[in-house]
């Protein structure tokens, strides 16, 4: 295909998606006017119905909780995917942990970084902890809050060398909290079609609106998305950091090549 | 629509175009950083806090980590 007939190409795609782009913009609500549509309704039914105050976990975790657990499982076979596909390889192995970008002058991490960084764990822990826990009651919840409690982790890191990361915490005991919570949100969901007929009904106590131990099973839901969530992005950072950090890839020895 | 929404929508779209226009993949992983923490305070000011907070954590933070030590792997390797 020449130069001159790729443009032709281009400009007629281009000339149809933006006739068809304009049009279908004309059919949109006014920016910033939904109208009277599902919102309005789920606005005034979430507080009264399920205790939750903030009507996007009411979305997410009850009225389509199904669509949350596919969820739950796309991120996990993500994870499962990355983690098998950085798994050390046949010719891979463990090398004294240095910077893989060789050839460039590194600088050492300053002392004012790590200060900051070890300072920062525990307050970061700690937010992401309140965040997983009010996920019904404010913005937030299990996703975003485990997201945080990662980080915490890769604070631990920033503080100090990835051999302290290493010694932290053994893979096998973060691929079970994982699992845990995947399985967790599973299993409350499975006690719901046990007691009130319907996978994921209400069974936990629905409590004062406004309190942390309020709005049902919700609480327990947020806390099983934490926990698979915050485990799996310490999986995919221990993945990356070991790829990174300590495996070097040696040529096969019994060809006789040795290392260049 | 108001000054803080209007400023919001600008300076998103100028850091998508920075993104597109960097065409170092390192300058592009910092780059897009920026650009998540900017669509973060866009959804913020459009009243969607819960997207707000996954866009920063994700956008802001856990993509450009992960795109950083792709980056870092493949020049270790290109040695």
């Amino acid at each position: 295909m020449t130069r001159r007939t790729r443009l032709r190409l281009f400009l007629v795609s281009a000339a149809v998606l933006a006739v068809v782009v304009i049009a279908g913009f004309g059919k949109l609500p006014v920016f910033g006017h939904p109208g009277p549509t599902l919102g309005a309704v789920l606005n005034t039914l979430s507080v009264p119905q399920r205790h939750i105050t903030d009507v996007v976990t009411a979305v997410n975790f009850t009225y389509r909780g199904v669509d949350t657990l596919a969820e739950e499982f796309i991120f996990f076979a993500a994870v499962t995917a990355v983690v098998l596909l950085l798994a050390p390889g046949n010719d891979e192995q463990a090398d004294h942990a240095s910077d893989a970008a060789t050839g460039r002058w590194v600088p050492q991490t300053s002392d004012a970084v790590r200060v900051l960084a070890l300072a920062l764990v525990g307050p970061t822990i700690l937010f992401g902890l309140y965040i997983v826990a009010h996920g019904h009651l404010t913005p937030g919840g299990g996703f975003q809050g485990g997201v945080v409690l990662a980080t915490g982790v890769l604070l631990v890191y920033l503080a100090g060398e990835y051999t302290h990361l290493h010694g932290l915490y053994p893979d096998t005991v973060v691929e079970g909290i994982e699992l845990g919570g995947a399985s967790a949100f599973v299993v409350i969901g499975l006690i719901g079609l046990a007691v009130g007929g319907t996978f994921l009904a209400t069974w936990g106590p629905l409590g004062r609106i406004g309190q942390v131990n309020s709005a049902g099973n919700v609480p327990l839901l947020n806390l099983s998305v934490g926990a698979e969530i915050g485990a799996g992005f310490v999986l995919l950072l221990s993945a990356f950091l070991r790829q990174t950090i300590v495996l070097r890839r040696h040529p096969p020895t019994r060809h006789g090549l040795g290392s260049s | 629509m108001n000054v803080l929404l209007g400023t919001a929508l600008v300076l998103v779209a100028a850091a998508g175009t920075v993104v597109v226009v960097l065409r170092d993949p390192l300058r592009q992983a910092l780059a897009v950083s920026m650009f998540g923490i900017l669509l973060g305070i866009l959804f913020f000011a459009v009243q969607a806090p819960d997207v707000a907070l996954s866009e920063i954590v994700v956008g802001a933070v856990a993509l450009p980590l992960m795109i950083l030590l792709a980056l870092a792997k493949i020049r270790g390797g290109a040695q």
